[in-house]
C-alpha cells in the first residue's frame, strides 16, 4: 500500500526542480493533517455529531469573523512561540519536549518581575517582564542542554522531568509564596496570583477585542529567528551542529556549547509564550490548575506540531500556528454547539502529530523516486 | 510506651504495604517500556496508552461489574495501540521521540473525551479484594506488607522474573537483545528484525494498557489526566534500572515509597500542603540526578530510536 501512494505521488509530482521540491515539501504534511481531520470526522459522527456542520461550526467560529479571527490570532501565539523555538531545536538535531516546564519557568519568573515592581512604567515594565519569561525560559532549556552536552543525558528524557519539576515548583509557589493574599484572607486558597500590576498588561490592539500587543511580539519573534538560523553566523553553526554534528566539529564548531545554546533559544521562546499567556489573559493573574498540566493548555506540545507541519521553518509555522489556534477556538464553539467535549482536539492534535512525523517517510520517497526518474531521463 | 511502639511499626508497615501498591502501576508500565527499549525502540506514549487503559477498563467495570474483563480490556487497548505503534515507527520509520508524544495527546484527549460523552459525572467502581496468600498473610508484619495484596500486584511482581527469564535465558530474549544492539548482525543470522521489534513494542504497550487498568482499578475511579505524568516517570524508571527487569522494579518500589510517605505525612499533616508540591518534585529530580549516573555507567541499547533499513 506505502509503494502505490509514494508512486503516486511521484508520478502526479514530477521532482526536478527545487520548486517542485518545496512542493511535495508542503503537501504531503497537508494530506497527513487532512487524513487526520478524516479520522476526526469519523470521531464526530461515532458522537452522534454531523461531521460537516461540525467543522463548518468550527472554522467559521475560528476564521469567519474578525472577533473569531482575533480569538484565534490570541490562541495561536503561545503555539507560534514555542514551535518557532521548536523549529531551532530541531535544526541543530535537539528534541526538546520541555515546552511546557520552559513556558512555567518564563511565565514564574515574569510574575515575579511584575509582583516585585509595580510602579514601573509601562512602556519600561513590559519588555522586561517578556525578557523576564525569556530568561527564566532560557535558563530552563539550558539545564536540559548542559545535561546532554556535557553529562550525555538524553534531552528528551530530562526535558520530561524538567517539565514536572517546572509544574510542581509551580505548584508549590502558587500555593505559598506568591498566592493571593486575598485567597489567604477569604480562606479559599486558590492557587493563583493576585491581579499582577496594570502597568504589566499587554496593550489591546483593537477596541472591543482581545487580539494584543502578544501578536506583534511573537510574529517579530519568527522573523528573528528565521534571520537567526538563515542569516547569521550563529544561526549557520546551529544548523551545521543539527546536521552533521562530526564535519562541524572537524570545522572547528563546538558541539556541546551549540547544542546547549539551540536549547537556551529555544526554551527562551517557550518562556516568553508563557509570560505572553500570564499578562494577555483576561484574568491577569498567573494561575494553577494545581495538576500536573498548569495553565499552559499543552502548547508546549502542540508547539511541536505547529513546527512539524510548518516543516521547521519559523515563517512558515505563522500560517501552522494559525490553523492550530483556529482549531482550538473553534474547538470551544463546538462545544457549545454540538456538545461535543473540547478534549477531541487534543485527541486530534495528537493524530496530527502521529500522521506528519509518518509522512515524512513519503516525503523522502518521493523525492527519491523523483531522483531516480530524473536519472532515468538524463540517460536518455 | 509499647503503646507507641506498636503504633508506629503498624504506620510503618502500612506505608510500605501501600508503597508496594502504588509501585505496581510504575512497574507493568516500565517492565513493557523496557521491553521495547531493548529491542531498540523508544515508546514515549506510555502515559497515553496508560490513560486509555485506565478508561477502558474504568468503563468496562462500571457496565460489566466484573473486574478481570476491566484487565483484559485494558490489555487489548494497549496490545491495539502496539500494532499501530509498530507501524508507524518500524515501517514508517517514524521520529520515536515525537510520534511517543503523539500518542500521549491522543491518549490524553481521547480518554477525556469517551468519560465526557459516556460517562460524565465520576461514579466509583469497587477494586479488587486483597488476596490473602494462604499461611504466608498470616506472618506478622511480613504478612500484611508483602502477601494481603490485590491479584494486579502479584501479577506485577511475578512478571519480573519471567521477564528476566524471557530477556536473559531464551532465543526470544537474545533476539530482543541483539536487535537492540546491533541489528545489521541479527539480521544477517536471519533474525527478523522487524518480527522481533513488533513483538516486543505490542506487548510492551499491552503492558502500558494493563499499568492503567491497574491503576483505574486500584483507584475505583476515572478522571481527566487520572495518571498525571505516571507514564512519564515509568519510562524515566527504565533509564533508573539500566533497562533490567530487576533494576525496574527496584526503581518502582522507591518511586512507590517516596509516595506513600508522601502520602502519610499528608494525612497526618507532618507537612503542609505547599511542601508536598515540593516533595512532588522529588521523582523528577531524583531521575535526573539517575540519568546523569545511568548515562556514565551503563549504556543505553545502541540501536534504541535508530529505524532499521535493510542495506541502508
Amino acid at each position: 500500500m506505502t509503494a502505490l501512494l509514494i508512486s503516486f505521488f511521484s508520478y502526479r509530482f514530477h521532482v526536478k526542480t527545487t520548486k517542485t521540491k518545496s512542493f511535495i515539501g508542503l503537501i504531503i504534511p497537508l494530506c497527513a493533517v487532512l487524513l487526520a481531520l478524516a479520522i476526526g470526522a469519523i470521531m464526530l459522527l461515532s458522537l452522534g455529531a454531523n461531521p460537516i456542520s461540525g467543522y463548518a461550526t468550527m472554522f467559521g467560529a475560528a476564521f469567519g469573523s474578525v472577533e473569531g479571527f482575533s480569538e484565534t490570532a490570541v490562541k495561536s501565539i503561545p503555539l507560534l512561540l514555542v514551535g518557532v523555538g521548536i523549529c531551532i531545536a530541531f535544526r541543530a538535531n535537539v528534541i526538546n519536549i520541555g515546552g511546557e516546564g520552559q513556558m512555567v519557568m518564563g511565565a514564574l519568573l515574569a510574575t515575579a518581575i511584575a509582583l516585585a515592581f509595580p510602579d514601573i512604567p509601562s512602556l519600561l515594565l513590559i519588555p522586561m517582564v517578556l525578557l523576564a519569561g525569556a530568561v527564566g525560559g532560557a535558563f530552563w532549556g539550558a539545564i536540559a542542554g548542559a545535561l546532554k552536552a556535557y553529562f550525555n543525558v538524553s534531552e528528551i528524557l530530562s526535558t520530561i522531568m524538567l517539565n514536572i519539576v517546572a509544574v510542581q515548583f509551580m505548584n508549590f509557589l502558587l500555593r505559598g509564596p506568591m498566592i493571593d493574599p486575598a485567597e489567604i484572607a477569604r480562606g479559599t486558597g486558590i492557587p493563583q496570583t493576585m491581579r499582577l500590576t496594570e502597568n504589566a498588561d499587554l496593550p489591546i490592539l483593537i477596541e472591543g477585542m482581545r487580539m494584543h500587543l502578544g501578536v506583534v511580539v511573537a510574529l517579530f519573534v519568527a522573523v528573528a529567528a528565521y534571520i537567526l538560523l538563515w542569516r547569521t553566523a550563529m544561526g549557520f553553526r546551529l544548523r551545521s551542529v543539527g546536521y552533521n554534528p562530526h564535519a562541524s566539529r572537524y570545522a572547528g564548531i563546538s558541539v556541546p556549547k551549540n547544542v546547549t545554546s539551540a536549547l537556551a533559544f529555544s526554551g527562551a521562546m517557550a518562556g516568553i509564550a508563557g509570560a505572553i499567556l500570564v499578562f494577555g489573559s483576561e484574568s491577569h493573574r498567573m494561575v494553577t490548575d494545581g495538576g500536573s498540566t498548569g495553565f499552559t493548555g499543552s502548547a508546549g506540545f502542540n508547539g511541536i506540531v505547529v513546527a512539524l507541519l510548518a516543516g521547521l521553518h519559523p515563517l512558515w509555522s505563522i500560517p501552522s500556528a494559525l490553523l492550530f489556534g483556529g482549531m482550538l477556538v473553534g474547538a470551544n464553539a463546538l462545544q457549545r454547539a454540538a456538545q461535543v467535549p473540547s478534549a477531541l482536539i487534543i485527541a486530534l492534535n495528537g493524530l496530527i502529530v502521529v500522521f506528519v512525523v509518518s509522512s515524512e517517510y513519503f516525503k523522502q520517497r518521493t523525492l527519491q523516486a523523483g531522483r531516480v526518474e530524473q536519472e532515468e531521463d538524463d540517460d536518455e | 510506651m509499647m503503646m507507641s511502639d506498636s503504633f508506629a511499626v503498624m504506620i510503618i508497615v502500612a506505608t510500605i504495604a501501600s508503597g508496594i501498591r502504588l509501585a505496581t502501576p510504575f512497574l507493568l508500565a516500565s517492565l513493557g517500556e523496557a521491553l521495547g527499549q531493548r529491542s531498540g525502540v523508544l515508546n514515549l506514549g506510555v502515559d497515553g496508552v496508560m490513560l486509555l487503559g485506565a478508561f477502558g477498563a474504568y468503563y468496562t467495570v462500571l457496565q460489566s461489574n466484573n473486574l478481570y474483563y476491566g484487565l483484559l480490556v485494558g490489555i487489548a487497548i494497549g496490545l491495539l495501540i502496539g500494532v499501530f505503534y509498530a507501524f508507524i515507527t518500524l515501517n514508517l520509520q517514524a521520529e520515536q521521540g515525537v510520534s511517543g508524544i503523539g500518542i500521549y495527546l491522543f491518549g490524553l484527549g481521547m480518554s477525556d473525551l469517551l468519560f465526557q460523552k459516556f460517562v460524565g459525572t465520576p461514579r466509583p467502581i469497587l477494586p479488587f479484594m486483597p488476596l490473602d496468600i494462604p499461611v504466608l498473610s498470616g506472618l506478622p508484619v511480613v504478612g500484611e506488607m508483602l502477601f494481603q495484596h490485590s491479584i494486579i500486584v502479584y501479577i506485577a511482581f511475578g512478571l519480573v522474573p519471567v521477564m528476566s527469564f524471557v530477556l536473559y535465558r531464551t532465543t526470544y530474549g537474545l533476539n530482543i537483545r541483539a536487535i537492540g544492539e546491533n541489528p545489521e548482525a541479527a539480521d544477517s543470522l536471519g533474525v527478523s528484525v522487524m518480527a522481533t521489534r513488533y513483538s516486543a513494542i505490542i506487548i510492551g504497550n499491552g503492558l502500558a494498557g494493563l499499568a492503567g487498568a491497574a491503576l483505574a482499578i486500584e483507584l475505583g475511579i476515572f478522571q481527566q489526566n487520572l495518571t498525571n505524568a505516571m507514564g512519564f516517570i515509568a519510562i524515566a524508571l527504565v533509564y533508573f534500572g539500566a533497562w533490567s527487569p530487576k533494576g525496574v522494579m527496584i526503581g518502582s518500589l522507591v518511586f512507590g515509597l517516596v509516595q506513600a510517605i508522601v502520602l502519610q505525612c499528608k494525612t497526618f499533616g507532618v507537612i503542609p500542603r505547599s511542601a508536598s508540591d515540593l516533595a512532588a518534585m522529588a521523582p523528577a529530580i531524583i531521575t535526573i540526578l539517575a540519568l546523569v549516573v545511568v548515562a556514565k555507567r551503563f549504556k543505553q541499547p545502541s540501536a534504541l530510536t535508530k529505524p532499521y533499513v535493510r542495506g541502508g
